[in-house]
């Protein structure tokens, strides 16, 4: 009996004991790493608050001391960020609106009608989604010129305001959604169009919303497209306005910092209280969006 | 990975025929009408294509026609467009130093960034995995990079690196005083060889908790039974990684290297913003080649070359992987894609 106790204790303690300490040590980890991951917004946060002298002292420090609040008047004074956010706002509604308007349109003929040439036409619309946009880029350039659209809004939403991922993905969704629904409908009398509206986009509302913020995150991030066709502030997007910004002010590291805080901080508010379906949205761009 | 699709959709897709055919036909008009197009269909279906189909030809599908074409042209939008035939290619492909090291630099960040991405996030994962405390919160931390404007974040990392008053060399230096040790920062982003390993760091930054999501996702889909089984056979924490997780997780893989590749080969902004392409031309990209040459030189005919060199370049890399997949990739019977 003395000898078969211990037998069944040691090993369910001794594991027990590994367990956590391994528990420690992977906390340990991840919040080291978690330390990595928020250092650079910490760095932002802190150099936007230093005055000059301060940031070219060294050792550096995170910790401002006297905290200059007025860095951000004067960013603020220096470039029109609220006139970037202006920008940015309506160029991301727009192009989410239009996009998701023309795609589901499409998406559901593709889904719901018989019509002749659907398959052929919906290949060529998925032979295009293998393309990169960089080889379109050069004459969706010189159209835009040539229309006389060069820096204004429209050369930042009409190109943008189609996509071929995004009918795409909401065929695939509306195909799922059960053909009786939408034939009860019409045989109550319900145009097409109706049963777009009332049947199938009500039914969509998951895939609408991770397709919302997919669009709305790449339209208000997009930095190429917007930096190749805006050339006053008039039309820049926080992220091209920000690359001016640097542009002008090359080595005043704290109103820099100050303009990444601002142009960062909405997305990050928005992000953290809607941390699911932020990630639902971008993990969208796995499924073959940019 | 976590379809936002339901499961039923991705199934029945794939089968539109045999869900069509096998579906019970009570009535004869029943069926000629689901098999045959509808005439009362025809017009109104091309109504509700027409926003889309006109945007899609105007600034899709034409311009893919058209950027071929000018390729085949010297054009600097000022002078009329003269045709060179082949020479904007092969320019580049057997003259222009420049491209070479365009080359050289994209194949460079390919190889780097696609592996290391892949292990952060597939170690992330499984850290995560393991039921620990606080998922939420370091899943919100080691995410938010993905959300940032990349520009926000090349312009903090350009002063992160900061050889004099950065607070990461701060820290190597701080490091190298304390041990004693000979070691020195280097100066990232005005050093040929260090501005390389600065963009990877930068793109690691932001994209390991991408990764991570979708791997993740993954490794909950793993059934409980084969670990447990493994355990049974004796099989090490490590082996069970190897040969249960690994093998199991491989389509995720599979996936995220064509994924993460077609990013690494369109790496523009991080190079634009954080090195504007250099030092000495050693984080210039290809897409910011096409910018350079479009925008910058004003040569149409040789950005658009250079575009299709990538595209082409990209086409054939994820042939190769999907060829090579086979290999290594598997795949449980019935299971998703």
């Amino acid at each position: 009996m003395t000898t078969t106790t211990p037998a069944t204790i040691r090993p369910e303690t001794a594991p027990g004991a590994t367990f956590k300490t391994g528990r420690l040590a992977l906390h340990a980890a991840l919040i080291l790493g978690s330390v990595a991951m928020l250092l650079p917004f910490a760095w932002m946060l802190a150099t936007s608050l230093k005055s000059p002298p301060q940031i070219f002292t060294y050792p550096p420090s995170l910790v401002p001391d006297p905290v200059v609040w007025r860095n951000y008047l004067d960013t603020v004074q220096a470039m029109p960020f609220g006139r970037f956010y202006l920008n940015s706002l309506f160029v991301a509604v727009s192009v989410t609106t239009l996009q998701i308007l023309t795609s589901s349109l499409a998406a559901f003929a593709f889904a719901r009608l018989r019509f002749r040439g659907r398959e052929v036409l919906f290949l060529v619309y998925l032979a295009t989604l293998m393309i990169p946009f960089h080889v379109t880029m050069i004459p969706n350039f010189i159209l835009i010129r040539f229309l006389r659209w060069f820096d204004t809004f429209y050369a930042l939403i009409v190109p943008t305001a189609f996509s071929v991922f995004a009918v795409f993905l909401l065929r695939q969704y509306f195909r799922g959604i059960p053909a009786e629904l939408d034939e009860a409908a019409r045989m109550d009398g319900a145009s097409s169009f109706r049963i777009w509206g009332q049947v199938i986009m009500p039914l969509s509302g998951p895939v609408l919303a991770a397709l919302t913020i997919f669009v709305f995150l790449g339209s208000w991030n997009d930095f190429l497209w917007p930096l190749v066709v805006s050339n006053s502030n008039a039309t820049r997007t926080i992220p091209v306005g920000l690359a001016t910004f640097r542009g002008q002010y090359n080595t005043d590291w704290h109103l820099l910092m100050a303009g990444s805080v601002i142009a960062l901080l909405p997305v990050l508010l928005v992000y953290v209280f809607a941390q699911k379906r932020f990630v639902e949205g971008i993990t969208l761009s796995g499924m073959g969006g940019r | 990975m976590p379809s936002p699709l339901p499961p039923s959709v991705s199934r029945l897709d794939f089968l539109p025929h045999v869900t069509a055919q096998t579906a019970p036909a009570p009535q004869h008009i029943t069926v000629s009408r689901w098999r045959r197009y509808r005439p009362d269909q025809q017009w109104e279906a091309y109504l509700f294509l027409l926003p889309s189909f006109i945007g899609f030809l105007i600034f899709v599908a034409i311009p893919v026609v058209a950027s071929l074409a000018l390729s085949f042209y010297d054009w600097n939008l000022l002078s009329p467009p003269e045709f060179v035939g082949f020479e904007n290619y092969s320019q580049l492909l057997t003259k222009d130093r420049v491209f070479r090291k365009v080359l050289f630099n994209t194949f460079y960040f390919i190889v780097t960034i696609v592996p290391l991405q892949l292990a952060f996030g597939l170690l992330l994962a499984v850290a995560l995995n393991q039921g620990l405390r606080g998922l939420e919160i370091y899943r919100l931390i080691y995410f938010m990079p993905v959300v940032t404007t990349i520009v926000a974040a090349a312009l903090v990392f350009q002063w992160f690196f900061n050889r004099d008053f950065g607070i990461l060399a701060a820290a190597i230096w701080e490091f190298g005083a304390t041990t004693g040790l000979p070691i020195q920062p280097p100066d990232w982003l005005n050093d040929p060889d260090w501005a390389k390993p600065a963009v990877v760091i930068l793109t690691l930054w932001k994209n390991s908790g991408f990764t991570m999501v979708i791997y993740l996702a993954a490794l909950q889909g793993v059934p409980a039974e084969l670990y447990d089984a493994a355990k049974v056979d004796g099989a090490s924490s490590w082996q069970r990684f190897r040969f249960v997780t690994f093998p199991m997780v491989s389509p995720t893989t599979f996936f995220l290297m064509v994924i993460q590749m077609i990013g690494a080969f369109q790496l523009f902004s991080e190079a634009f913003v954080m090195t504007q392409g250099g030092p000495a031309q050693a984080t210039l990209t290809i897409v910011y080649y096409i910018y350079q040459m479009a925008f910058e030189f004003q040569r149409m005919g040789r950005g658009a070359a250079v575009a299709w060199v990538l595209f082409i370049f990209i086409f054939i890399f994820t042939l190769v992987q999907t060829r090579l997949q086979r290999r290594w990739v598997h795949y449980e019977t019935g299971g998703e894609s």
